[in-house]
């Protein structure tokens, strides 16, 4: 866990849209590293997956629109790549899998049909047809499916929720990749199924020596898969650390507030939520953007946003609270 | 000290389809007393919602008996009498399709009370201020469509609208599930507060476990049309009993080392929830479960047994004691 894999840098996203221009992402700085688990937490609507459009160029735009920043892999410089460098990026080196495998898999093509082209166009090495089958069906085997051969013939609306997620896992790690980004791929899942799906993401990222953005909404999924976790609140990162610190001694009021809102199955009831509710991105609230819903807010937050405070090597937030009062 | 508000006894639902029949709901039986909140838990497709819409009477049964009251409902809606509609009502899982978009919320809260009657045009018009008031929402959201308000205020509106008639059971069939954790933490502490004020009863249908640790008097699981285990909430997370029950609980997501500990010994999940269409012969479960007490599994319906003062199971390793025993805590 020493060399930088990918790293973000001030990333600013904007969309346009007809009453204006929506600062969806507002300056994200994130790291991951080799062999490193990385988990995104944050509520709906944040800009968890945005940004990691961005990391794949998938961004649609118009209307979003990358206003500032960098993305490094392995040092270069993504957003300005070309269009056949990227190909060669999205597969071997960074692939996704998408939230809804329903909605990721085509429902006119079989499954080998899909996952033979994801490994003939993705892979590093160009593979005969007979190698492109046998690894198709090797990582379905992979994925614990039953009877691959068969699966390797089937349309997606043959499977279940919990296979098709299974395919898409398959998929995403067909072609070797270095980094995998998975966006919620449990969300759509009933919770027996999301812990095989998790337990089998888990092993099979150990076993490649895969990197992992973990992106998700749920503090005990992210508990599970992630060595290093970032929380964002309304297009920032607020606060990021490695997990068992940031389990044991959470620092960011919004993060406290999250943790507190999830009931617990100890019981004891549920502690009130966070007063108000996301920001609109149209006019989003000055300084620290969590600020309007703060309990413990004072008066330079809403002044200016606070900077990444570095509290120990294990720890970053930004807040106020934890130093970087720029008093004149 | 409380009397029973709602008998199911027995329950059957089934849907015929091209493709065979749909058993969704396979001899259900259970009751909801005054003020409770029991907990139906079950994954998508083990017939729980099905269970909140017959009782609701949005279907019929098939067979078995429904009573409200002492007073048999089980018949279909249309031959309901209203003013047990007006005793028992809904609030939905996503409040984006339950809201007509196209009323402005006063019409959609005033509309219940024009069906029952309830008051003048003036008053209708206070009732909506108040209610609005009670879920904490500004009165001139009154003038706003549904579309214009955020996905918790939606639920927040949704659950106004089932407060206006002064219901004695509502059905929360995953009221906060498309919600996120910091709203989902408001709505369910504001139906708590409203359980204490007005003594609801709540048919509480989710799949989150947790969430019932937190809110439920009793806990009911459901698997594949079948209740297979209710208990008191206490009892039910301190000893629960069987292996589907178990496989649930142990795969939740906690975050932290004390919940871990709540947790049974890891029994791995495996396998998928078959088909209602297809229902396996004798226990539903025996498809996925690690401790399998033998043959007769496959081939006879385990009998609801009352293992502990309300502990109800449905399970062949029960009450026998056998020495299966590695699947408990220890």
């Amino acid at each position: 866990m020493t060399e930088t894999l990918l790293s973000i840098e001030n990333l600013h996203v904007q969309f346009k849209i007809y009453e204006g221009r929506l600062s969806v992402l507002n300056g994200i700085q994130m790291t991951v590293h080799t062999g490193e688990r990385v988990g995104l937490v944050g509520e709906a609507g944040c800009g968890k997956t945005t940004s990691m459009k961005c990391v794949l160029k998938i961004l649609p735009s118009p209307p979003g629109e990358i206003t500032a920043g960098k993305i490094l892999f392995h040092g270069r410089d993504i957003l300005t790549m070309g269009t056949r460098e990227m190909q060669h990026i999205r597969g071997s080196g960074i692939s996704m899998i998408f939230q809804d495998p329903t909605a990721a898999l085509n429902p006119v093509f079989t499954i080998g049909d899909q996952l033979t082209s994801v490994i003939k166009y993705g892979s590093r090495e160009s593979l005969s047809k007979k190698e492109i089958y046998a690894r198709a069906v090797g990582v379905l085997r992979e994925v614990q499916l039953p009877d691959p051969e068969r699966i390797f013939n089937n349309y997606p609306i043959q499977l279940s929720g919990g296979m098709r997620q299974r395919v898409s896992v398959a998929m995403a790690l067909a072609t070797e990749p270095e980094l995998l980004i998975a966006d919620e791929p449990t969300t759509s899942l009933d919770v027996t199924i999301q812990d095989q799906v998790l337990r089998l993401l888990n092993g099979l990222v150990e076993q490649h020596e895969t990197s992992v953005i973990f992106i998700t909404h749920s503090l005990g999924v992210v508990r599970e898969m992630a060595d290093w976790v970032y929380v964002m609140y309304a297009g920032n990162i607020i606060e990021g650390a490695r997990k068992e610190e940031l389990f044991a001694n959470p620092l960011h009021p919004y993060t406290h507030g999250l943790m507190n809102a999830l009931p617990k199955l100890t019981g004891g009831g549920i502690a009130e939520g966070i007063p108000g509710r996301i920001p609109e991105y149209i006019n989003p609230p000055s300084g620290c953007r969590f600020h309007p819903r703060c309990p413990q807010a004072m008066k330079q937050c809403s002044e200016s946003l606070p900077p990444v405070i570095h509290t120990s090597d294990d720890h970053d937030v930004a807040c106020f609270q934890y130093g970087g009062e720029d008093y004149e | 000290m409380s009397s029973k508000l709602l008998g199911v006894d027995k329950l059957q639902k089934f849907f015929i389809t091209s493709q065979g029949t749909v058993r969704a709901v396979d001899q259900v039986s259970f009751s909801i007393m005054e003020g409770e909140t029991l907990g139906l838990v079950g994954e998508s497709g083990s017939g729980k919602s099905t269970v909140a819409y017959t009782v609701v009477g949005l279907h019929s049964p098939t067979s078995g008996k429904i009573t409200f009251e002492d007073r048999d409902i089980s018949k279909s809606v249309s031959k309901r009498p209203k003013e047990l509609k007006k005793s028992i009502q809904i609030v939905f899982q996503d409040p984006g399709t339950s809201l007509n978009s196209r009323r402005t919320i006063q019409q959609i809260l005033e509309l219940p009370l024009k069906v029952h009657h309830l008051g003048n045009s003036r008053d209708r018009k206070e009732r909506v201020v108040e209610l609005l008031e009670r879920v904490e929402l500004p009165a001139d959201y009154m003038y706003k469509s549904p579309h214009s308000l955020g996905g918790g205020e939606r639920q927040m509106v949704a659950i106004a609208r089932a407060l206006a008639t002064g219901p004695k059971l509502i059905i929360l069939d995953e009221p906060t599930s498309a919600l996120d954790v910091s709203i989902q933490a408001k709505i369910i502490n504001m139906l708590i507060k409203f359980q204490e004020e007005m003594n609801l009863s709540y048919l509480f249908i989710t799949h989150d476990l947790s969430l019932m640790r937190n809110v439920a008097t009793r806990v009911a699981i459901m698997y594949l049309g079948k209740i297979c285990e209710v208990a008191e909430t206490s009892e039910f997370f301190a000893s629960p009993i069987h292996p589907y029950t178990k496989m649930l609980l142990s795969s939740i997501p906690v975050v932290s080392e004390e919940e871990e500990a709540m947790k049974p010994a890891k029994i791995t999940s495996e396998g998928e929830i078959p088909s209602p269409v297809n229902v396996p012969p004798g226990c539903g479960f025996h498809t996925r479960c690690t401790v399998v007490a033998g043959g007769i599994c496959s081939q006879e319906i385990p009998e609801m047994l009352e293992v502990e003062p309300g502990h109800f199971v449905r399970c062949h390793l029960y009450p026998s004691p056998l020495p299966v025993d590695s699947i408990a805590k220890e």
